[in-house]
Order: structure tokens, then C-alpha cells, then sequence
């Protein structure tokens, strides 16, 4: 059965092994980070073009970001997708209701049969916007998925539920989020990153309604700073990391 | 002040919401019974909710997905794992913990979470059992299937033994797996190791994998990215292995060996087996 399925994806940094903020505490310091989707969206996408693979469709992403998210459009144009939309901002982030709102006018009349999304982003971990975005188009909506079947027009998902999966159907347009383990994202090609460069790309530039969940500043957590007591080096240290067992119980 | 909180029942992450909740005002526990069905079950909770300045929730998987709806349906904002709160202004988890947000509620009710692990749980109030209406699209749980137990759990184990980039491939984890049956452990790994498909994802500790919960948590040849340590900062006691002193987990962690875990682990086996007399 052709699909057409709408994918959201969000440029986040790669954050590597510690987080540094800017001055006004407003953003992460990303000079020296590389940036990508977050892991769940990695999921989505690749699930979204199985889909149209087997059954044929479009793919269509879509990201909500700074002018620099064309390159996370463009991985994930490299990796199947179609083509992408991007909801163009200045770079200072969007709350969720205002994300949730711009990706609804932006996918009302495109008339997609399937909205993917991550359970939440990596950076903000808002868990809401896919659930938004439903409620606005009028659609069905599950969540915490790691498992989708499209079969005749509905969908089979199923999600963990400690110990056991809870299994949803329900009939087709419906919003889906989806988690990381849902599949193994394929790498890009080089003929499929050179196939994304001319992939078509709209940029829509709405403007940025007024934050109801409004950031104020950023703060890094205690406790940082710690070290760690070495024990030893090599093979040497053995012994200590056994005693160390020892004392926690464990051994 | 009237603090409408939605509680699972034998959920210790609820009781954590509901000793969160006291300290707002006065608590009306609501609990829901029957089949899951999220878009009802928030219909539910937001009728209930008439009249109170705040709702709150566990911010467990479950806890995050109702309050999202509630919050849908209401046209309000929510909070998503809240560990403070001040007047309309709330302080919330970003990066699965790396990082905290002080951010405004421009709304009422107040709806948010709880950050699961931020809070002791609060006494086991009375609650009210709500009656779910018949809901526009809601999508109810068709069946439950129940897994087959195999192994230990990772989330529940009391030692996880962990690879990451370090390990160099699949069959690399041959001497994690004996280190981690001999101390009766569950092995754990990296994103790194997920996504070049050298272990299950379900093996993953991290942000976007398992949280762990461990007494010790020996973290083999991985760097310690803020993804992994989202899902490792539970444990109690971190034992890194890495040939690299500046590496961050060992900013994170409490006992580190400098060495390959190729020479390291399996001579902790070794003594292991020497001091148990085997």
C-alpha cells in the first residue's frame, strides 16, 4: 500500500562527554560539537522508508530549526528520504505548543497517512509535541513505540511495558512516536548523499508565537567536578577492584 | 491550593509525585482502572481536574504521556520532569539529567511531572478511582503480550558489566559475559555498540536505552558521552576501565583502573575465581 508519511526530526549538538553553556545561559556552547537528530528520529526515519520501500509512497522530513538544520534534512534525504520541509527560525528555541503548531499548518493540506515522530527530543525531552500535533489534525496517536506493522490501511504498534508489550491498532492517518531499537538506522551512501543535495527543500518562515512554556536559563546540574579514586593500572589492579567488590557486597 | 495528582497503583514513582504534591497544597489522589487507553484516561484525569490549580504526575513513561494529552486537550503547557517549582516557575530535566532548565508556566492548571528519583516518596494517600469517558480516537491497549524472563534485567540488576566503543566488536564481549555470569550481573553497553549492531539495543544503557539502578556499575571501554551517563547515573558505585585517564567517565565515576579492558577484565575474573577459591 503507498504511504505518504511525514517524518519530524530536530537538530540537536552531539554532546560528547560534557556539557559546557554560553555566557547568557541561554544555549549549549556548540563551537567544537557536531550535530545530528536525536536517536528516537534516527528510528523514524528508517522505519519510514522501509515502509515506502516495501509499499512504495514518499517520505517527507521535516525539521523545525536554524537555516544549519538543512544538513540534518539533507542526512536524513541521504538515508531515503524524499524531501524535506524546513519551519525556519532564528536559532532561539521554539516551546513545544508553538513547534507543534508550526508542524500543523505545515502538514495540514499535504494530506500524510502516517506522522512520525521521536517520544521526545534529545535536548529538551518535552514529550509532547507528536500528542500535540495529533490533537490539532484531529488524528489518533500512540506513543513509546518499538514496533510498527502497516497492514491494509491500520497500523499494529506495539510498546514496552515493563516485562511484557502492550499492543495498539489503530486505522490509518494516525501520529506514531517512536523509540530508539525500533530498528537499525542504515548509514548513508556516498551515491545516496550526493542523490540528497538536489532533493527539493521548503523553508517556511512563520513567525515565533509567545513561549507558554518559557526558558528562562539553563543550569547545569551538582555534582560535577567529581574524580574518580584510581584503583591501578592494567592487569595490577585487579586484586584492589576485587576488594573494592568485596566491600560493596557484590563479589 | 488544590494539587490534582494522578497515581498508578504499586508505583513508588507516584508516591515520589505525591510527596512532590504535598508540599503545593492540598492533594486529591485520582487513580484509573480498567484498559489503558491514553486519550480516555486523560479525558478522565482533565474532568477531574476542574478546580485545581495544578496537576501532577509521575514523570514515568506513562505519567509523561497522560499529562501530554491532558495538557492537549486543556490547550495548556506542560512540564515534562519537573524537579522543582517556584510560583509558575519550574526547574525540569534536559538530556536525560546532563543538564537542568528553569523555565515559565504561562499557564493554569499548572500541569507537569515529576522527575522519577528526585523526590522520597510520600505516604500512599486515599485516592478516588475516575470513571473514563468514550473518547474522539482514543486508541485503548489491544492486548498485553508477557515476555518470556530471560536472564538477568537490567534495569533491576544489582551489577551491570558494560562495554562500550573500547570493546572493538561483537566477539569482544566474550570476557564482559564471564565477568558478568560469575558475579551474577546483567551485561550492559554503549550506543556505540548498538548502532554498529555489535549487541541488541535492549543491552543498552543510556538516555535513549535503560536507566539502570545497580549497587555497581563497571563501565568497560566507554568514554562516558552524556547519553550513556543518563542511563548509568543511577547506579550506586561506577567502576570505569579505560586506557584513558582524561576520559569523562571518570569525572562521573566513583573507582577507575587505567589499562585495556581486554588485560583488565579478564584478570578481575581471574582473581575473582582465586579469592572464591575456585
Amino acid at each position: 500500500m503507498s504511504m505518504k508519511i511525514l517524518v519530524c526530526v530536530k537538530r540537536v549538538p552531539m554532546t560528547g562527554g560534557r556539557i559546557v553553556l554560553t555566557d547568557d545561559e541561554q544555549e549549549l556552547r556548540t563551537q567544537h560539537l557536531g550535530f545530528t537528530i536525536s536517536p528516537h528520529e534516527e528510528c523514524a526515519v528508517e522505519e519510514a522508508v522501509r515502509i515506502v520501500e516495501a509499499g512504495g509512497g514518499e517520505v517527507v522530513v521535516l525539521a523545525l530549526g536554524p537555516a544549519e538544520a538543512e544538513e540534518q534534512l539533507r542526512d536524513c534525504m541521504a538515508v531515503g528520504a524524499d524531501r524535506g520541509i524546513l519551519i525556519r527560525t532564528d536559532g532561539a528555541e521554539w516551546d513545544p505548543q508553538a513547534t507543534a503548531a508550526a508542524i500543523v499548518d505545515a502538514a495540514r493540506d499535504e494530506g500524510f497517512d502516517l506522522l512520525l515522530f521521536g517520544n521526545e527530543s534529545a535536548d529538551s525531552g518535552n514529550y509532547q509535541v507528536g500528542i500535540r500535533v495529533a490533537y490539532a489534525l484531529g488524528l489518533p496517536v500512540v506513543t513509546g513505540l518499538k514496533k510498527i506493522d502497516v497492514v491494509d490501511g491500520r497500523v499494529r504498534c506495539e510498546r514496552d511495558a515493563g516485562g511484557a508489550r502492550d499492543v495498539y491498532e489503530t486505522q490509518l492517518p494516525a501520529v506514531l512516536t517512536v523509540l530508539e531499537g525500533l530498528n537499525l538506522p542504515r548509514y548513508p551512501s556516498v551515491p545516496g548523499r550526493l542523490r540528497a543535495k538536489s532533493k527539493p527543500l521548503a523553508v517556511l518562515e512563520p513567525a515565533r508565537p509567545e513561549p507558554r512554556l518559557e526558558k528562562l536559563r539553563l543550569v547545569l546540574p551538582p555534582g560535577q567536578g567529581k574524580q574518580a579514586e584510581i584503583l591501578g593500572e592494567g592487569a595490577a589492579a585487579a586484586p584492589r577492584v576485587v576488594e573494592v567488590m568485596q566491600s560493596l557486597g557484590v563479589a | 491550593m488544590s494539587v490534582l495528582v494522578f497515581v498508578e497503583p504499586d508505583d513508588d514513582l507516584s508516591l515520589q509525585a505525591v510527596g512532590f504534591a504535598r508540599a503545593l497544597g492540598e492533594v486529591r489522589a485520582v487513580t484509573v482502572e480498567g484498559v489503558y487507553a491514553p486519550a480516555s484516561w486523560a479525558a478522565a484525569i482533565a474532568a477531574a481536574a476542574d478546580g485545581a490549580d495544578t496537576i501532577v504526575a509521575a514523570g514515568s513513561d506513562r505519567g509523561n504521556e497522560l499529562l501530554a494529552h491532558v495538557a492537549a486537550q486543556l490547550d495548556q503547557p506542560f512540564a515534562a520532569n519537573v524537579t522543582a517549582i517556584d510560583g509558575d516557575v519550574v526547574t525540569r530535566v534536559r538530556w536525560g539529567g546532563s543538564l537542568l532548565e528553569e523555565a515559565r508556566l504561562h499557564g493554569s492548571p499548572r500541569i507537569l511531572t515529576v522527575a522519577p528519583h528526585t523526590h522520597p516518596a510520600g505516604e500512599a494517600p486515599p485516592s478516588t478511582a475516575l470513571t473514563v469517558p468514550g473518547t474522539v480516537n482514543a486508541v485503548p491497549v489491544l492486548e498485553r503480550v508477557e515476555e518470556s524472563n530471560a536472564g538477568v534485567s537490567l534495569r533491576d540488576a544489582k551489577v551491570v558489566v558494560s562495554g562500550g566503543r573500547g570493546v572493538g566488536s561483537a566477539e569482544g564481549f566474550g570476557p564482559i559475559e564471564e565477568l558478568a555470569q560469575l558475579l551474577g550481573a546483567a551485561v550492559g553497553c554503549s550506543r556505540v555498540v548498538t548502532s554498529a549492531g555489535w549487541r541488541p539495543h535492549t543491552d543498552q544503557v543510556g538516555q535513549t536505552g535503560t536507566k539502570i539502578s545497580a549497587d555497581l556499575y563497571i563501565a568497560c571501554g566507554i568514554s562516558g558521552a552524556t547519553q550513556h551517563i543518563a542511563g548509568a547515573k543511577g547506579a550506586k558505585k561506577i567502576l570505569a576501565i579505560n586506557t584513558d585517564p582524561e576520559a569523562p567517565i571518570l569525572g562521573v565515576a566513583d573507582y577507575g583502573v587505567i589499562g585495556d579492558l581486554h588485560e583488565v577484565v579478564p584478570a578481575i575474573t581471574a582473581e575473582l575465581r582465586r579469592v572464591r577459591g575456585e
